[in-house]
């Protein structure tokens, strides 16, 4: 009797690891099977036209199969910089603020605030841009409104949840007798914070930054209304440009042949883009285990 | 660490190489999706379609192509499935002009449609041609721009990005914001192809990609210093619609040639039509089928 239970547990078992197995499969395929997609309709184009002439071409006109994508790269990089360089230390103090100095009744009101910023569909961050940020830019500047500026200041927005929920959890991480340590050695609070527990949560803030960044390059709604969409290279922060992902969105609907294969070839970029982070984002992490 | 990444570039080749072994020699065609629905309906609908018609013309016709004519085809379409000939089934898909021309051509559409003139390389296909009507492209800017007339150059020259200041062409001393279309728009192209912006000039590549005429529409209103184009049908008080070398771009001005910026839009056929097609074009030429057309703002000859 007691033999017979244990054997249906293990058969139940052992489906289940099946079922569990079944299920990352899926995952590997779907990933695989876009990945060999964008590639299989994008390279052979882009070997076509030649590299040099994809990633380091100054004129998009594919109407004259000019495909040069070199303002688009340098588009997505400044903004995403941008954004980084506006929203990292923003991200950051406010996850110090909510682990070590907020009273908890505050916490309570910011952490939710901060975590409703990432649920807010894009878009709407790209409408708000559009309607309210873009006007006083105008208003400054005489420039149009639409600008690299306009996308970095709606991208540092929208990166600031995930660099502040992932910078406040590895904050709380860091061992209590660290600060204890160090306030027992006569630090302030302060410096507590700054010299002890923010180094040693270094490796958790990198990954949040990280992720951070491959939002923002991966942003393509909000982008689209607030940064003009130019195919010129930008030259300062307040002229109008293109990411890649703008590219890709806009001209999508209406391509077909050679340009169609194009904007994949972009997506080909945009991939290898996102896919280095990740690397990065892989050592960061293991970085972290190790300790 | 390395096996681990051996293994994924070979799994990465094979689900490559079966993209690459599955559609042999297909260039990933334009909007494919529908397709499915073409094969299975002619096998449902044929035989029970013969049974109430005794006499009439049955079969399916397929329309790909511009999207800005795609609506009144729509219309058209089910005007005549319903009142005309209710054993034709017609399918329209809006992917615009140049893949409209493109399927007409090689016969996975029955009609395409274009919004822009025919350009050389495609006449090569050899398709019957017919005009459906005229649509004017109006040029706008803000409400509040005191320029209220440009001639046909000071246009490409401002779209061209050689005249950049309003001061330029009796307005105010402010840079002028050039909005246009995405590449590949229909609207853009015939723009383009009357504004003389295709051959030695092009538009300026600093101007606002803004995407469809809705939001040309909306980047005009929202800029004081911007000009853009539009379909007159999207044409409200929020832009002003500017009078082109002196003409003002009213249906009637349209009609007689007088307001340069129209195009026709097109429906393109094989020069051996089905008799579907045939009934389908027949009806165009009726009241009802001129009033739909003219209520969506088109022109008539």
């Amino acid at each position: 009797m007691r033999d017979r239970h244990m054997e249906k547990g293990r058969i139940t078992g052992i489906i289940f690891e099946n079922i569990f197995r079944l299920s990352s499969i899926l995952a590997i395929i779907a990933l695989l099977m876009i990945l060999g997609y964008i590639i299989y309709a994008g390279a052979p184009a882009m070997i076509d036209v030649g590299i040099r002439e994809f990633l380091g071409g100054m004129e998009w006109r594919p109407t004259r199969d000019l495909y040069g994508i070199f303002p688009m790269l340098v588009g997505s990089t400044v903004v995403t910089a941008g954004a980084i360089i506006i929203g990292v230390p923003i991200g950051i103090l406010t996850a110090v603020f909510l682990a070590e100095v907020a009273p908890e009744w505050l916490a309570k009101i910011v952490r939710p605030a901060v975590e409703l910023l990432a649920g807010i569909p894009s878009v709407i961050y790209g409408f708000f841009g559009l309607l309210v940020i873009v006007p006083i830019i105008h208003s400054a500047f005489g420039n149009g409104g639409d600008s690299l500026l306009a996308a970095i200041i709606i991208l540092s927005v929208m990166i600031l949840p995930t660099i502040v929920t992932i910078t406040e959890t590895s904050i709380r991480a860091v061992p209590r007798s660290y600060k204890e340590g160090a306030l027992a050695l006569g630090a302030s609070h302060i410096q507590a914070i700054f010299q002890v527990i923010i180094p040693a949560a270094r490796s958790g803030i990198l990954s949040g930054i990280v992720l951070g960044i491959g939002r923002a390059i991966g942003e393509t709604m909000a982008v689209i209304l607030v940064m003009g969409n130019s195919i010129k290279m930008p030259s300062s922060l307040l002229d109008r440009g293109r990411t890649m992902t703008a590219n890709i969105a806009l001209e999508m609907s209406y391509a077909a042949g050679q340009h169609q294969q194009m904007l994949f070839a972009t997506g080909v970029i945009l991939l290898i883009f996102i896919m280095i982070l990740n690397f990065i984002l892989l050592k960061l992490t293991r970085e972290r285990q190790a300790k | 660490m390395s096996r681990k990444l051996t293994v994924f570039i070979a799994l990465l080749l094979v689900s490559v190489l079966v993209f690459a072994c599955g559609k042999p020699a297909e260039t990933p065609a334009p909007a494919p999706a529908p397709q499915p629905e073409e094969e299975a309906t002619p096998a449902e609908t044929a035989p029970a379609e013969e049974a109430p018609q005794v006499e009439g013309v049955t079969g399916k016709i397929v329309v790909v192509g511009s999207t800005s004519v795609s609506p009144t085809i729509e219309k058209l379409a089910a005007d005549f499935m319903e009142n005309v000939e209710p054993g034709v089934t017609i399918e329209v898909q809006s992917v615009g002009s140049s893949a409209g021309i493109k399927a007409a051509g090689d016969g996975t559409g029955d009609i395409g449609m274009a919004s822009r003139n025919i350009k050389e390389e495609e006449k090569a296909l050899g398709l019957d041609e017919y005009i459906l009507g005229f649509d004017g492209i109006a040029v706008v800017t803000h409400p509040s721009n005191e320029v209220k007339d440009l001639s046909s150059e000071q246009i490409q020259k401002i779209f061209a990005g050689e005249i950049t200041n309003w001061s330029e062409v009796g307005g105010k001393d402010v840079e002028i914001i050039v909005v246009s279309r995405e590449e590949g728009s229909g609207t853009r192209g015939a723009f383009e192809e009357l504004m003389g912006l295709d051959k030695e000039v092009l538009v300026t590549g600093d101007a606002v990609i803004a995407e469809g005429n809705g939001a040309v529409k909306a980047q005009v209103a929202s800029k004081e210093d911007a000009i853009g184009y539009l379909s007159l049908s999207y044409l409200d008080e929020t832009v002003q619609q500017l009078k082109v070398d002196g003409v003002e771009g009213t249906p009637e001005n349209i009609k007689d040639g007088s307001y340069k910026v129209s195009r026709p839009f097109l429906l393109l056929t094989k020069p051996e039509k089905s008799e579907a097609v045939e009934a389908f074009f027949k009806y165009f030429e009726t009241d009802n089928a001129k009033k739909i057309i003219e209520d969506q703002h088109l022109i008539l000859q």
